[in-house]
C-alpha cells in the first residue's frame, strides 16, 4: 500500500509514538494538575515535555505559551474568535482552508470585516497585496504558511515584517509546514502560531494547539471554553494566565505523550533534513506527473516553492474516479475533491471539480513516488 | 532551625510548577513536586518543595528563566 495522504494526516508514525500512548494509559493514567500524587505529577511532566518539544521546534522561548487543544482548527478558532471583535478588520488570503474561512465568515455576521488578499492562480501571494489591504482598524493578518491543496508556500516572513511595522498581530496556520519546513516564529514575526500534531509533527490525531508569542498580551485572547484547570480552584472566574486560561477540561494526555515522541523524532532527524528529503521527492513527483500526457499540474510546480503536496487533474476524468482507481487497482491512497478549501480551488480555477492530491511525508520513499507516477501514467494511457 | 523545616514555592498553575521542577533538576537543585499545603491555598495543584537553604539558588534559577512565582513559604 502506498500512502500519499500525509497532508490529511501522516502515516506511518515514527517508532515509539504508539508505545508512548499505550504506556501512558497502562502505567501512568492519572489526570495532570488535578491532584498532587505521583501519577498526576508524572502526567503533568509528560504534558510539559510535549510543550517543551513543541516550543523547541517552533523557536518559542516559553513552553508555557504553548496552549494545547484538539487540532489546528480549534487553535485557529481560538485565535480568530478569541481576538477579533465587531468593528475589527482582518486580512487573509484567497488560498485559505475552511478552518480559517468558516470562523471568519461567522465573525463577519457578527460585525468583523474580512478582506482576502488575492493570490495568483498558482497560489502565490504578493506581500504588497496584503499591505494594500490593511486599514486603520485592521486587527489581525491571518495566513496559512503553505496551501493544503497545492503546497504553495506563502511569504510569511515578509508579511511578518509588514505586520510588525504596522503593529498588527500575525496569525499563521502552520498545519502543512510544522515539522516539514523550517519555521521559527520569532524570526518570522509570528504572534499566534496554530499547529496540528497529527501531520508532519508525527503525533496522533486529537493533538494540536496555539503558541502565543511573547509580544502578544494573552489577556487579549478570549478562551473558547471555560472550566476546570486545576489552578485557582477557589475562584469561579477563569484564570487569565497561560496556558490555563485556554486549557479547560481534561486534556488528551495519551495523545500528547505520543506527540512528544513524534516531535522529538522530527527534532532528531532535523527539519532541514526532512525538508530536503521531501523536496527531492516532490521535485521528482512534479517532473514525473508533468511528463504524462493529459495531466494538468496546479500550484507553483516548483519543489523549492512548495511543501510536499502536489495537485493535478487528468483530462476528461473525474478526480473522484482517478482516486478510486488509484486505490482499487494500484494500492495508492490519496485525496480528491476540494480538500476543505473552496477558496483555494476558486483561486486556482479548479472549483467545483477539484483535483487529485498526492501528499508525501518524512517517511515516504522514492519507490513509492515512482509507483504513484506509473499508476497515474497507466490510468492516463487507458483514458486516451 | 527545626530538622522538619522545609520551603515551598508556589506558582500560578501546575504547568508552571512542572516547568520549575524541570529547570531546577537541570540546574542541580534538589526538589520535589508536592500538593499545595491547605494552609497556603485551596488549590488542587502542586508546588515545589525544597530543603531549607536551597531557596535562594532556586529563586535565582527560576527568575532567570522568567517563571512566575506566587509565593515562597517556610513550613514545618
Amino acid at each position: 500500500m502506498i500512502y500519499l495522504d500525509n497532508a490529511a494526516t501522516s502515516w506511518p508514525k515514527p517508532p515509539g509514538v504508539a508505545e508512548a500512548m499505550a504506556r501512558f494509559v497502562t502505567d501512568v493514567g492519572a489526570n495532570p494538575g488535578r491532584a498532587g500524587h505521583r501519577r498526576a505529577v508524572e502526567a503533568g511532566r509528560m504534558v510539559y515535555a510535549a510543550r517543551e518539544a513543541i516550543a523547541t521546534l517552533f523557536g518559542a522561548p516559553d513552553p508555557l505559551r504553548v496552549v494545547f487543544g484538539l487540532n489546528v482548527t480549534e487553535a485557529l478558532n481560538l485565535a480568530l474568535r478569541g481576538v477579533l471583535r465587531p468593528g475589527d478588520h482582518v486580512v487573509t488570503s484567497s488560498m485559505e482552508h475552511n478552518s480559517v474561512m468558516r470562523p471568519l465568515r461567522a465573525l463577519e455576521r457578527e460585525g468583523v470585516r474580512v478582506t482576502q488578499a488575492p493570490c495568483a492562480p498558482d497560489g502565490t501571494l504578493d506581500p504588497a497585496d496584503v499591505e494594500a489591504a490593511l486599514r486603520p482598524e485592521t486587527a489581525m493578518i491571518a495566513l496559512n504558511h503553505a496551501s493544503n491543496v497545492v503546497g504553495t508556500l506563502l511569504p510569511v516572513g515578509e508579511v511578518g515584517e509588514i505586520a510588525r511595522r504596522r503593529g498588527i498581530p500575525l496569525l499563521v496556520d502552520a498545519a502543512q509546514t510544522g515539522g516539514a519546513y523550517p519555521l521559527d516564529m520569532v524570526a518570522l514575526g509570528i504572534d499566534l502560531l496554530a499547529f496540528t500534531g497529527h501531520k508532519s509533527l508525527c503525533g496522533p490525531m486529537g493533538t494540536g494547539g496555539l503558541i502565543v508569542g511573547e509580544g502578544f498580551d494573552a489577556r487579549r485572547l478570549r478562551p473558547l471554553k471555560r472550566g476546570g484547570t486545576g489552578s485557582r480552584s477557589e475562584w469561579e472566574e477563569q484564570p487569565d494566565f497561560l496556558p490555563d486560561a485556554c486549557e479547560s477540561g481534561t486534556m488528551n494526555v495519551p495523545g500528547l505523550a505520543g506527540l512528544e515522541v513524534g516531535v522529538r523524532w522530527v527534532l532528531e532527524r532535523g527539519v532541514e533534513a526532512i525538508r530536503a528529503h521531501e523536496e527531492a521527492l516532490t521535485r521528482r513527483l512534479i517532473e514525473g506527473l508533468g511528463e504524462i500526457p493529459g495531466v494538468t499540474l496546479y500550484g507553483a510546480r516548483d519543489a523549492a516553492r512548495q511543501v510536499a503536496v502536489v495537485s493535478f487533474t487528468l483530462d476528461a476524468l473525474d478526480p473522484a474516479e482517478v482516486g478510486y482507481r488509484l486505490d482499487d487497482e494500484f494500492d495508492v491512497l490519496c485525496r480528491v475533491g476540494l480538500h476543505c478549501a473552496p477558496a483555494a480551488h476558486r483561486t486556482m480555477g479548479t472549483f467545483p471539480g477539484g483535483t487529485v492530491r498526492f501528499s508525501l511525508g518524512a517517511l515516504s520513499t522514492a519507490d513509492e513516488v515512482e509507483a504513484a507516477i506509473a499508476a497515474v501514467g497507466a490510468i492516463a494511457r487507458e483514458a486516451r | 532551625m527545626s530538622a522538619k523545616e522545609y520551603v515551598v514555592i508556589l506558582f500560578p498553575g501546575t504547568s508552571h510548577a512542572v516547568r520549575a521542577e524541570s529547570l531546577l533538576v537541570r540546574a542541580g537543585v534538589d526538589c520535589r513536586l508536592v500538593p499545595v499545603p491547605r494552609q497556603l491555598s485551596s488549590d488542587c495543584g502542586v508546588c515545589v518543595r525544597l530543603a531549607p537553604g536551597d531557596e535562594d539558588r532556586a529563586l535565582e534559577v527560576l527568575s532567570g528563566a522568567g517563571v512566575v512565582i506566587e509565593g515562597v513559604h517556610t513550613l514545618t
